[in-house]
C-alpha cells in the first residue's frame, strides 16, 4: 500500500486536510499528520478495516533546529496481516510537525499502549510535552536532570560535577533520635 | 630435648596481615560494560586469577575487598557505584579498568562520568579498550604490591577521613 492509497482509505474518516503524503527516500509509505488531528487519525489508522495498524513499534523525535516548525515526532506503525490484524502485512511512517515555541502534542498512549514509554523517551530527550499522557516523567536521564539532551542546542560536553548522594551513615545522635521517634510513633498508634 | 622439629615461622603481625590481605582479594561483581567480559575471562580457567587468590566474585559488597569498575560509568549510575563502595568493609580497594572508567574514553559527553576517581578513590588504573585479561591480572598484582606496603593501621585511600554525617532529604 502506498502513501496515496493509505490517505485514500482515510478519506471520510478524518477531517479534510489532516493528512498529506511525505517524501521517503527508502520507499516506505509515509504521511504527515496535522498536530490537532493526531488523535482522530490515529484511531482511524488503528480501527479502519482496510488499514488496521494494530502495532506501534517505534516513536522518536527529530530536531531540525533552525527550521520552524522545529521538531518532528515520528512513529512507525505495523499492520500484522494475520487474522484480526489486517489483510496484508504493511508498514507506515507517520510524522507530526511540532513548533519549537509551543512543543506540545496530544498523547497517543490511549491508542497504542506501547506509546507510553516511547513518549516518555521523546519528552526526556527532546522536551516535547504530550498532553493527556498518564505519567509523563523522564525515563532515561536522572530524574533531577536539567535540559533535554537530544536537542541540537544542548551542549555535548558539560562541566557539572557528577552527583553522588551522601554515604549511608548515621551519627549516633541521629540513630538515637530515629529510635526515639519510632517509639513515640508506636505509643501514638 | 628429643629431636622433634617444632614447625615455627617467625614474622611480624604487619607482614602476616599484609600476606593475608594480599592473598585473597575478593572482587565485588560490578561489571558496567564490555570491560566486564574481559573481567569474566580473567576468572576463567584459561587466565585463572585463582592463582592470585582473587577469583571469588562476591554478589554482596559486604563480602568483597576489591571493586573492579569495569566499563563506562554514567552519571545516573554514579550514586549507585558510590553506595556499593560505601557498603564494602575496610580495607577496600578500587581498580579502574579501561579507558572509559579512567578518563571517560571515547565518550566525552554529558551522560558519562569522566573518570571514576571523581566518585571513589582509585588504587590502580588499568589502561586499554578493553584491557586484555593479562593487563587486568597485572593490575591486581600491582595492587598486591601496594597492599604489601600498606601499614596495618592504614585503611583504604579515603578512609582516613572523618565520616561525614548523613543528611537525609525527602
Amino acid at each position: 500500500m502506498t502513501s496515496e492509497q493509505i490517505i485514500e482509505a482515510l478519506r471520510g474518516s478524518v477531517p479534510e486536510g489532516a493528512v498529506e503524503p511525505a517524501a521517503a527516500a527508502d520507499g516506505m509509505p509515509a504521511i504527515y499528520v496535522a498536530r490537532e488531528h493526531v488523535t482522530d487519525v490515529a484511531f482511524a489508522l488503528r480501527d479502519l478495516p482496510a488499514l488496521q495498524f494494530a502495532f506501534a513499534p517505534d516513536i522518536t523525535g527529530v530536531d531540525y533546529m533552525p527550521r520552524e516548525p522545529r521538531f518532528e515526532v515520528m512513529f512507525h506503525l505495523v499492520s500484522l496481516g494475520v487474522p484480526g490484524f489486517g489483510d496484508v502485512p504493511k508498514r507506515l511512517r507517520v510524522k507530526v510537525k511540532v513548533p519549537g515555541t509551543d512543543p506540545h502534542m496530544p498523547t497517543l498512549s490511549g491508542v497504542w499502549k506501547s506509546m507510553n514509554w516511547g513518549e516518555r523517551e521523546v519528552y526526556d530527550l527532546f522536551g516535547i510535552l504530550f498532553d493527556g499522557h498518564p505519567d509523563l516523567r523522564r525515563i532515561l536521564m536522572p530524574e533531577d536532570w536539567e535540559g533535554h539532551p537530544a536537542r541540537k542546542d544542548y551542549p555535548v560536553q558539560i562541566t557539572m560535577k557528577p552527583k553522588v548522594y551522601e554515604p549511608l551513615q548515621l551519627t549516633p545522635e541521629q540513630f538515637a533520635a530515629n529510635l526515639h521517634a519510632d517509639r513515640n510513633r508506636a505509643r501514638e498508634d | 630435648m628429643n629431636e622433634i622439629e617444632i614447625p615455627i615461622l617467625t614474622t611480624t603481625v604487619t607482614k602476616m596481615v599484609q600476606w593475608a590481605r594480599r592473598s585473597s582479594i575478593w572482587p565485588v561483581s560490578f561489571g558496567l560494560a564490555c570491560c566486564a567480559i574481559e573481567m569474566m575471562a580473567m576468572s576463567t580457567s584459561r587466565y585463572d586469577i585463582a592463582r592470585f587468590g582473587a577469583e571469588v566474585f562476591r554478589g554482596s559488597p559486604r563480602q568483597a575487598d576489591l571493586m573492579i569498575v569495569a566499563g563506562r560509568l554514567s552519571r545516573k549510575m554514579a550514586p549507585v557505584l558510590r553506595r556499593v563502595y560505601d557498603q564494602m568493609p575496610e580495607p577496600k580497594y578500587v581498580i579502574s579498568m579501561g579507558a572509559c572508567a579512567s578518563i571517560g574514553g571515547v565518550f566525552d559527553n554529558y551522560a558519562l562520568v569522566q573518570g571514576v576517581d571523581q566518585i571513589v578513590p582509585v588504587d590502580v588504573f588499568v589502561p586499554g579498550c578493553p584491557p586484555r585479561p593479562e593487563s587486568l591480572i597485572y593490575g591486581i598484582v600491582q595492587l598486591q604490591r601496594k597492599i604489601d606496603q600498606q601499614k596495618l593501621t592504614e585503611l583504604s585511600s579515603e578512609s582516613t577521613r572523618v565520616p561525614k554525617p548523613l543528611i537525609i532529604t525527602g
